[in-house]
Order: C-alpha cells, then sequence, then structure tokens
C-alpha cells in the first residue's frame, strides 16, 4: 500500500492504493466518489473521463499514484449545492442523457471544451466528443447539448 | 392542462447528473466477497482437471467452486413458451460439469475479500482441457453437437397460403442470399450482481437486478431450491439494456447461490473483455430468399430458408430470435403466400439471445434486400416496387394468417403509404434523388436510399400498477416495469399526473422491486409505454372516482360535476374562482374518514394483442473508392407511434437506435478464427460508432393511427430506430456503387464492399 494524497473536487483525501490501483478504483473505492464510472477499463469508451490539473484524463489508464499530489475534478463536483450547472442543465433540457452510464465522462470532457474559452467549430466540437462512447442517445442530442453551452459561454 | 403529448424533461435525470446513481458497481455491503470467474480458453473439449489448489491458497481467497461444486444445480431454464424441439437438451449449466463448448464457457469460480485478489487468484487456477475440433460455421452440415443433440437442435416452418402455386404461376422469380452477421447490444455499464443473504428475514436478496425482476425471481428461485417469498428482487440504475442485459445467466446464478452458501454478501463486476464472450450475442443468420413477382413488382409469394446461429447453448430467450425472424419477414408488405423455414444451429461459439429489435432488424435487411433486386432485375423504381405492395389503409385490421401463440398476428391500425409519402416529402426525397444522380454523374460514388419497415411491440399479457397517494397530496405509482435507460419513470408520471389533473414532477414512480408489488413483466420487447401506461392509467382512473366523490361532500355537489386541474378539484362550469379543493386537501379527508393512510388503487391492464406500426428510413451515404469506406451523410427515420405520450423521448429512442443499427450495417461484428477464438474481444476490435461515424439522425414522429389495442391508443417505441437501419444502409451503398440489390451481407466492413466493388457486376 502507499499513502497518496488527492484533492478531489476541493477537498483534501489522503488514502492508501496499491501501487496496481487506477484513479477510478482510488476515486470510486477510497473516495467514495462512484459517479466516474468505468466502462471498459481499456482506455476506448471515455466513461470514466475526468479532469486532472483542468486536462481531461481516462481515469481507468491512470494510475491512482500518478495522480499523488493533483488536483481532480469529477462529476460530483459540478452542481453547485444540488443546482445543475449550465452544461448539467442542458443536458437535461435536451435530452442527452439516457441510462446515464456514460453521462459523467461527456460532462467532464465537455467541461474541458468549454472551459478551454476558444471557439469550436461543429467540426471540433464532434471530433473532441468522439473520444466518449454513447450507446443510447447517438449522439445528437448530447453534441446539441454541448454547443448550447458553447454558444452561451462565448456571447 | 394537459401533459401526455408532451415532451418534458425526465425524472431520472437529477442523480446521472449529478454522480448519485447507484448501477451494480456502486453499491457495497459490508463483509462482501468478490466473484471472479475463470472461463474456458479454448472453444471446445473436455475437462481433464481443475487444479484450485494454488488459487485456494492465496491470502484472501475463500473459495474456489468448478462443476462438481454445483452439480445438483440444474442448467438454466428456457423461458415458459420458448422452447423448440431440442433446444431444451442445449441448457448452460452454471460451471462446465465435462465440455466446455466455447471460449468463455465458465470453468470455476473464485471468492475472495478483493476483487483485485479474487482476479490474480483466478489466473493461478489451472484447468486441463482436451482440445476436440470446434463446430465454427453456420452452414456446416448438420452433425453431432453433443451426445443426443445434433448441431441443428430445431427446424421450424412458419407459412400460409399456396407457395408452390405462386410460383407455379410466377411472372419472375428472384432469388438471392443474404445474412447478417453477430453482434449484440453492448451497453456500456457490463453486466454485475450483488447478492445477500437477509437472515432477519430468511430471505435472499439479489441487487442490481434488470429488464425482469419478477420473472427473474421465478427462475431463480426454482434454480436455487427456494420458495418464492425466500427471494426478492432490487432493481437499481442500469447502464443500458438493449435484450442482452437482465437475462439469467450461469454468473448470477453463481452469486446468489454463493450469498446463500456463505451467508456473506457477494459481489460480481463484469468486466469488458468478459462481457464481450459471454453475454449474449444475437443476429446471425443467413437467408437463402426467393420471391414470385408479377411485371409490376407485385409480389405474389415469398418461400424464404434460413439459418441461425444460436452459438454453443439455448438461453433463456429460447428460439425468440428465429420465430419472430419468420413471422416479421414479411413486414409491411402484403405477401399473399408465404413459407420459411428456420433452422437453429448451434456452434463452439458465445451463446445468443435478443438484441434490440430482434428478428426485425435482421429481416427488414433480408425483406429490403430482396425488394432491391426486384426493382433492378425487373428495371423498376425501387420506391414504386414498395409502393405497390404496401398493405392497404383499408385492409386494416390486417390479418396474416399465421399464428402466434396461438392467435393469428393482426396488423392494428395504420395509413402506411400516407405515411411513407410523408416521409418522402419531410426529407424532400426528389430532390436528394436529383442531388445523387447528379454527384454519380460527376463520377462519384453517392447514393440516398428509403425503406419501410413494420415494428411490433407492446407485449402482454397483462402489467399490475397500483397508484398510492398520501394525506399531503404525493403520489407514487408503484408497477412491477423495470427502468432500463428509456425514460420508464418519465412516462409513467406523466400518464399518471394526466390522468390526476397533477404535476407529473411530484410523482415517485417505483419498480423493479419484487417485494413492492407481487407481478410485473418487466421492460422487454417494446412494451413499458403501451402496458405499464395503459394500467397506471386505469388505476388513476380508480384514485381520481375516490378523490372526486371525497370532493363532491365537501362541495355540496355531484362527482359527475368536477374536474380536476392543476391539482385542484373544481366544478367543471363553474366560472374561475368558483368553489374548489386541493387534490391534497381531499386526499387528507378521504384518509381521515376511512382512518388510512393512504388511498390505493391497484389495477390490471391485459392484452393479448401486439401493437403494429409502420416505419420507414432513408440513408444518403457516399463511398470512398479507394478505401471503400463508407461515409453517412444523412440518416431519417419516420415511426408512426400512434400517441407519442413524451415526443422527446420518442425522438430519443429512434435517434439512439438508429445509431445503433448503423454500427451493425457498418462496423460492429464479432469475428472467430477457424479454432473458435474469438477476435472480437476489446472495443479497440469490436467498434462502435462514435460521434464521427454518424450524422444527426433526423426524425419524423408521426402520430397517424393509434392503437385499437389499448385505451390510450399508444405503440410501442424502443426498437423501431434500429429495425431499418440495416436494410437502409445496404440499400443506399447499393445505389450509391451504382449495384442496387448487390449488399448481401452486413456489416458492409470496407474489406466486404471492396470485394463487392472488384467482383463481377
Amino acid at each position: 500500500m502507499t499513502r497518496i494524497s488527492l484533492r478531489v473536487n476541493s477537498v483534501d483525501h489522503d488514502i492508501e492504493v496499491e501501487p496496481r490501483h487506477s484513479l477510478a478504483d482510488a476515486l470510486r473505492d477510497r473516495c467514495g466518489l462512484t459517479g466516474t464510472h468505468l466502462g471498459c477499463e481499456h482506455g476506448v469508451c471515455g466513461a470514466c473521463t475526468v479532469l486532472v490539473g483542468d486536462e481531461p484524463v481516462r481515469a481507468c489508464l491512470m494510475f491512482a499514484v500518478q495522480a499523488d499530489g493533483r488536483a481532480v475534478r469529477t462529476v460530483e463536483g459540478l452542481d453547485d449545492d444540488g443546482a445543475f450547472n449550465a452544461l448539467q442543465q442542458a443536458f437535461h433540457e435536451q435530452h442527452a442523457l439516457q441510462c446515464g452510464y456514460c453521462t459523467p465522462g461527456m460532462l467532464m470532457l465537455a467541461t474541458w471544451l468549454v472551459e478551454r474559452g476558444t471557439p469550436v467549430s461543429d467540426d471540433e466540437l464532434r471530433e473532441v466528443m468522439s473520444s466518449n462512447l454513447c450507446r443510447c442517445t447517438g449522439y445528437r442530442n448530447i453534441l446539441r447539448a454541448v454547443r448550447s453551452v458553447l454558444d452561451g459561454a462565448g456571447s | 392542462m394537459t401533459v401526455i403529448g408532451k415532451s418534458v424533461p425526465r425524472l431520472e435525470d437529477r442523480a446521472l447528473l449529478t454522480g448519485m446513481g447507484r448501477f451494480a458497481g456502486d453499491r457495497n455491503f459490508d463483509g462482501q466477497l468478490h466473484m471472479r470467474v475463470v472461463r474456458s480458453t479454448v472453444a471446445h473439449g473436455r475437462i481433464v482437471s481443475v487444479d484450485t489448489g494454488a488459487a485456494a491458497a492465496m491470502p484472501g481467497v475463500h473459495a474456489v467452486w468448478t462443476g462438481a461444486d454445483v452439480a445438483d444445480i440444474p442448467p438454466i431454464d428456457l423461458r415458459p413458451g420458448s422452447a423448440l424441439q431440442d433446444l431444451e437438451k442445449c441448457r448452460q449449466h452454471i460451471l462446465v460439469q465435462e465440455i466446455v463448448r466455447y471460449v468463455g464457457d465458465p470453468v470455476a469460480a473464485v471468492f475472495a475479500d478483493d476483487p483485485h485478489r479474487a482476479e490474480d487468484a483466478a489466473e493461478l487456477v489451472w484447468a486441463e482441457i482436451e482440445e476436440l475440433p470446434p463446430v465454427v460455421g453456420l452452414m456446416d452440415p448438420p452433425g453431432e453437437f453433443a451426445p443426443g443433440v445434433s448441431t441443428e437442435p430445431a427446424v421450424f416452418e412458419k407459412g400460409y397460403g399456396d407457395v408452390d402455386a405462386a410460383f407455379a404461376a410466377a411472372a419472375h422469380i428472384v432469388e438471392c442470399e443474404l445474412s447478417v452477421g453477430r453482434h449484440a447490444g453492448v451497453p456500456l455499464e457490463t453486466r454485475g450482481a450483488l447478492a445477500i443473504w437477509n437472515d432477519a428475514e430468511a430471505r435472499l436478496e439479489f441487487h442490481a437486478a434488470a429488464k425482469i425482476p419478477h420473472t427473474n425471481r421465478i427462475a431463480l428461485a426454482a434454480l436455487l431450491g427456494l420458495e418464492l417469498d425466500q427471494l426478492h428482487l432490487f432493481e437499481g440504475h442500469v447502464g443500458g439494456g438493449f435484450g442482452v442485459r437482465g437475462e439469467i445467466y450461469p454468473d448470477e446464478v453463481l452469486v446468489n447461490l454463493a450469498a446463500m452458501h456463505f451467508r456473506r454478501p457477494v459481489k460480481w463486476i463484469e468486466d469488458r473483455m468478459e462481457h464481450l464472450v459471454a453475454a449474449n450475442h444475437s443476429r446471425e443468420q443467413t437467408h437463402r430468399i426467393r420471391a414470385a413477382v408479377d411485371a409490376d413488382g407485385l409480389v405474389r409469394a415469398i418461400d424464404d430458408e434460413f439459418w441461425f446461429n444460436q452459438g454453443a447453448y439455448a438461453r433463456t430467450h429460447g428460439a425468440t430470435v428465429p420465430t419472430v425472424s419468420a413471422t416479421m419477414l414479411p413486414g409491411p408488405y402484403k405477401v399473399p403466400a408465404y413459407r420459411a423455414k428456420g433452422h437453429i444451429r448451434l456452434t463452439n461459439v458465445t451463446p445468443a439471445g435478443t438484441y434490440r429489435g430482434p428478428g426485425r432488424y435482421e429481416t427488414s435487411f433480408v425483406r429490403e434486400g430482396l425488394l432491391d433486386r426486384i426493382a433492378a432485375e425487373l428495371g423498376l423504381d425501387p420506391l414504386d416496387v414498395r409502393r405497390v405492395n404496401l398493405v392497404a389503409p383499408d385492409e386494416m385490421p390486417y390479418e396474416r394468417p399465421f399464428e402466434v401463440g396461438g392467435k393469428p398476428i393482426q396488423y392494428d391500425s395504420g395509413d402506411y403509404p400516407k405515411s411513407l409519402q410523408r416521409f418522402l416529402d419531410h426529407i424532400g426525397y426528389d430532390a436528394l434523388r436529383r442531388d445523387m444522380a447528379a454527384r454519380r454523374e460527376a463520377g462519384e460514388m453517392a447514393g440516398a436510399a428509403v425503406i419501410c419497415f413494420l415494428e411490433l411491440g407492446g407485449d402482454g399479457p397483462f402489467d399490475d400498477v397500483r397508484v398510492e397517494m398520501a394525506a399531503d397530496g404525493a403520489v407514487e405509482v408503484v408497477t412491477g416495469v423495470a427502468s432500463v435507460g428509456q425514460g420508464a419513470e418519465t412516462v409513467i408520471a406523466q400518464v399518471c399526473a394526466e390522468t390526476l389533473g397533477i404535476d407529473y414532477a411530484g410523482i415517485t414512480v417505483t419498480h423493479g422491486q419484487t417485494d413492492r408489488i407481487e407481478r410485473g413483466q418487466g421492460a422487454r420487447a417494446s412494451r413499458v409505454t403501451v402496458m405499464t401506461g395503459n394500467a397506471t392509467h386505469k388505476a388513476a382512473l380508480g384514485v381520481r372516482a375516490i378523490l372526486l366523490e371525497t370532493a363532491a361532500g365537501l362541495l355540496q355537489t355531484a362527482a359527475e360535476e368536477l374536474e380536476i386541474s392543476g391539482g385542484t378539484i373544481r366544478v367543471a362550469a363553474a366560472p374561475e374562482g368558483g368553489p374548489s379543493v386541493t387534490v391534497a386537501d381531499a386526499a387528507a379527508e378521504t384518509l381521515r374518514a376511512s382512518s388510512g393512510d393512504r388511498i390505493a388503487v391497484e389495477e390490471t391492464f391485459e392484452n393479448d394483442r401486439a401493437t403494429y406500426s409502420f416505419g420507414a428510413q432513408m440513408a444518403a451515404v457516399s463511398v470512398d473508392p479507394r478505401t471503400a469506406g463508407v461515409t453517412v451523410e444523412r440518416f431519417a427515420v419516420a415511426y408512426d407511434i400512434g400517441r407519442a405520450v413524451n415526443p422527446m423521448l420518442v425522438e430519443g429512442q429512434l435517434v439512439g437506435g438508429a445509431v445503433q443499427g448503423i454500427g451493425g450495417a457498418l462496423l460492429e461484428e464479432f469475428l472467430y478464427d477457424e479454432a473458435g477464438q474469438p477476435l472480437s474481444v476489446t472495443f479497440a476490435d469490436y467498434l462502435m460508432p462514435t460521434a464521427m461515424e454518424v450524422p444527426d439522425v433526423e426524425c419524423l414522429v408521426l402520430e397517424e393511427a393509434p392503437s385499437t389495442t389499448n385505451p390510450l391508443g399508444l405503440k410501442s417505441g424502443g426498437d423501431p430506430g434500429i429495425t431499418g437501419a440495416g436494410a437502409a444502409i445496404a440499400a443506399a451503398i447499393g445505389e450509391a456503387i451504382g449495384r442496387p440489390g448487390s449488399v448481401a451481407r452486413l456489416p458492409v466492413s470496407p474489406m466486404r464492399l471492396r470485394e463487392i466493388l472488384t467482383g463481377p457486376a
């Protein structure tokens, strides 16, 4: 076991992990934050996407020890005391989720895109969001939801 | 106020958007053991020995089971009514007893105090297996699969009319061979199970149940030797269903058995590679089909023979996929004489079950491919061939005289030609075809096509719903239905709110909890909105009558004079501001008078007829002749749902289904080598569509023909998006490359398309 410290959604977690534990394992099993989902554990589906130091990361491919001392943001940190943020609200209104399993990863990837603060073309939006798989929605409403927030943020 | 027909946002979303979902992997119980399944690495072989010594000696390992430890548990049964001929002889044991029959067949189960240690120990279980020659070819001549079991355990025929006479008199006969590859639902959450033995209640509790909790309760209790009241199932959040999740597999039985045996909670979460080799596959079938056709393309008869790859065992769905294939192949067309002969084949690959749109995705591709061949061979416009064959509105209800479950199939309602025309107008079909023709003239490979399909759903035979109202007016709808992410809670709440005249957002919908309601049919066969919706309507009408009676006393008027709107009961004819009472006050008064704590009305909605609905799909594609890669430029779906409770959610189903179907048409396939080794075991080789492979799917939700099978006029909405997607992509590719009807196999991988492009015209 190795002791590491993660700052997750502005809360410090001093936890013990095995060297082989992924960041997703640490978040889910040690920090009790189960919103980060595992869909493939080989880095393809993107359901486990979180932000590490403001960059999107597949939490299944990063060892927990590699994240020692880093700031991590997960889906649990998006809302403001229960009030949806703009992306959550857009996903809700645009019906951009069905089973909800890919949703945390989609939200965190989109968070990165929105916070980047540079203009995003429709082609670029599609390409960025294509790094995560969704099996329910057919993507259309996810793209619409993210686009609406990008447009709002830019205005 | 009316909320049926409104695109209101979902009640389900809050937990899922804030990371508060409770999926199988998110649940834990103190003292739980973690199970890891050891699976066969060969496709066919005899177990000589299984050495568990090293695994059992590892720290943290509680037990290792092999087939001998569970020999008294019978093989997993087929669902009642789904067996056929020798299929029951092909059931699967929860751990292999002697012969492994596919890569993935469960050989042993390890139980440890940590999931990682369970996986470590599983790697030390050594199964010595004497390899036997595998059966891998669907079309190989029949032989012995197991002692006393043929590779062809069942052959059946479905049909009606004088097929032979029609062919003898035919102006033209068109024939072809068409195949659909092996693919599956592949939800993003893998399977999982969590069982605990509750000593205080002397009962077993299976958490993370899905799809059909009540049905599985009965089946599991029988397998485990429990009385029904010793077992309860509890559904949590479910990360996608698509037919594959929520069936009884060996793994779920092992978890429950272990929890009973060890008297400790046992948890199992499947990994992705396991899912791709252990959960049901579907689809794979080959059809040799011919049609007797008039000069104008009118089909006088269809004669079809097909082979379905069941894999190594019969699973819970039994013969469901091949029988639905046989009965739904004629689709929305007249086809006055029809014969289908289905061969169910066993091979040494992962067993098959249902996948969204079972039997319809496959046969829509086959039927529409046949129509494209007819158009090509007779020099007709492919849409004209469809139009001349569509069932006419004055033929409704249209009876197809073969029996399914003892009754002829009856298409309840629809104006198929009108719906098709509305779709063509909506997508600008004529202009699109002209554009595509011009691009082909200019040397591009580009084309568009429209295909038709028929959907069925709303499967009975019953659903129970109990609507309860507390003294503060809070409403809970308790159902035996399940949620697989489709929005069941929202739709049921909308129906209840409409009937009671209250806000849908305050209604709690409880589902998938077997201790809350005695019976249930779950979420299968595109049935929830139709069956549970109507049962909810019935039960809510009962609560409404009670409230109105109380209010009639309070307002000194007759109950018939009253209406409920916006949570307030008032005299319908009175002007605004007249005497009124809130629903909450009427509930409180009712309960005060009866000394109860909840008004509760339970009702059953029964229906022995499915709903049938028309749909059409359009694909526009271009092909890169150098790479044989296909770009889907546009994709559109039209579907007559009769009456849409929530059009936004209907569109969500259509779009999501269409994209899954495009995956099966272009990308997704479980491939095997000659030794029966699976080649599609990661998401890098089982390719599902990303946002880059699909356009924004366009939808036309029609409400032309409400169903005549139920009071609300509802039709099914879960499957139609996927049903015609393979057919549409294949037809559009045929147009694009100037060889209509040439796509004979799905998925159309670049390699297969290149063979078509370089092959004989």
